[in-house]
């Protein structure tokens, strides 16, 4: 485990709110959306209660992997502005509850994931859990400022779960979906890490801007808004309709249009208050909420 | 804004309790779904 400045021990027993905010419920509501929408778009039917189920298994998964994150991460969540008010840094649960509903979570999860709906998109719950909990915050998030983009595959997983748990089998379109999400990680998380740089830097996470500093890290979410516009583009020459098409172009070249404003400026002093950057960052939650909303509309009105 | 945390002014016993009827809601909620899965599955 991490060693910043040690989180304070619990008097209290752990509050339900405490134990529901470890699961990160904001993160959470994208996976869940994202998941239903890969549930939505597949070109079958599955029974509306393992319909329900399968998400709901998405989101304790999502919910687990999030609780294990803020388990092993107390220490560096105490030193950082943003998350200095979770329920760990803030003593108000002790690390063995967070640790114990984070693994309770995660193993209902998966096993009811597998008996309910099916052994294949358990599976791949499995391995998104493993992936966002071991690959990206143990072993990626302390050692590489790369950590974002290979750790992006953790958030990328949903829709893809959600797909397969329809067909129960994995399809060029449901992998589309995994590296739209793929590549639109990065920019999105670093437009924030510009403007909470101090944050990371002073508890030795390696984000790309602490890292490679800002100029390299503009470059680079210039680089992913451009590989972004026509990757988004790709379901509609796979199969999705025009809905789906002009939306997925109109949003990404606005996503590339700001990401062109963050990936040419610099920074005008200490003073700077990082308007673009934030804008971006704002935008890039609507803009993965809207192109696979189009995705299902797309769907159900050709239907 | 006030970045001081206010003490929560629940007694522990009131925390507990809450806890509980949430784990209790949830058991149920979990054996409500069991029925009904077991069912779609037969369908």
């Amino acid at each position: 485990m991490t060693t910043t400045s040690p989180s304070p021990a619990a008097t209290l027993p752990a509050d339900w709110r405490d134990l529901f905010a470890l699961t990160k419920p904001r993160v959470m509501s994208l996976v869940i959306f994202t998941g239903l929408c890969g549930l939505l778009a597949a070109p079958e039917r599955i029974h509306p209660v393992l319909a329900f189920t399968a998400i709901l298994c998405i989101a304790m998964g999502a919910g687990g992997a999030a609780a294990l994150n803020q388990w092993w991460e107390a220490d560096l969540d105490a030193g950082m502005k943003r998350t200095a008010k979770r329920p760990l840094p803030q003593g108000r649960l002790d690390r063995t509850t967070a640790r114990d509903f984070a693994g309770v979570l995660c193993a209902v999860s998966v096993f009811l994931m597998g008996f309910a709906v099916g052994w294949l998109p358990a599976a791949i719950l499995a391995i998104s859990i493993v992936y966002y909990a071991v690959i990206y915050t143990i072993w990626l998030k302390p050692r590489t400022p790369q950590n974002i983009v290979i750790g992006g595959g953790a958030g990328a997983f949903p829709p893809l779960i959600g797909w397969v748990a329809v067909t129960g089998e994995i399809t060029l379109m449901p992998v589309l979906l995994f590296a739209i999400i793929f590549f639109w990680t990065p920019p999105h998380f670093w437009a924030l890490a510009l403007f909470v740089k101090s944050d990371y830097a002073k508890v030795g996470i390696p984000m790309m801007p602490v890292v490679a500093g800002e100029k390299a890290t503009r470059h680079q979410i210039l680089l992913y808004a451009v590989l972004l516009l026509p990757l988004s583009a790709l379901p509609w020459w796979f199969g999705a309709h025009a809905i789906y098409g002009v939306s997925a172009l109109v949003l990404s070249t606005l996503f590339l249009a700001l990401s062109i404003r963050v990936g040419l400026r610099e920074r005008s002093g200490p003073d700077d208050d990082m308007k673009p950057e934030k804008q971006l960052f704002a935008y890039s939650v609507l803009y993965l909420f809207a192109l696979f909303a189009a995705l299902v509309v797309d769907r159900f009105i050709v239907l | 804004m006030n970045d001081v945390q206010q003490p929560d002014p629940r007694t522990p016993q009131q925390i507990r309790r809450s806890r509980n009827r949430v784990l209790a809601l949830s058991l149920a909620g979990f054996v409500v779904l069991v029925f009904f899965i077991s069912i779609a599955k037969m369908s």
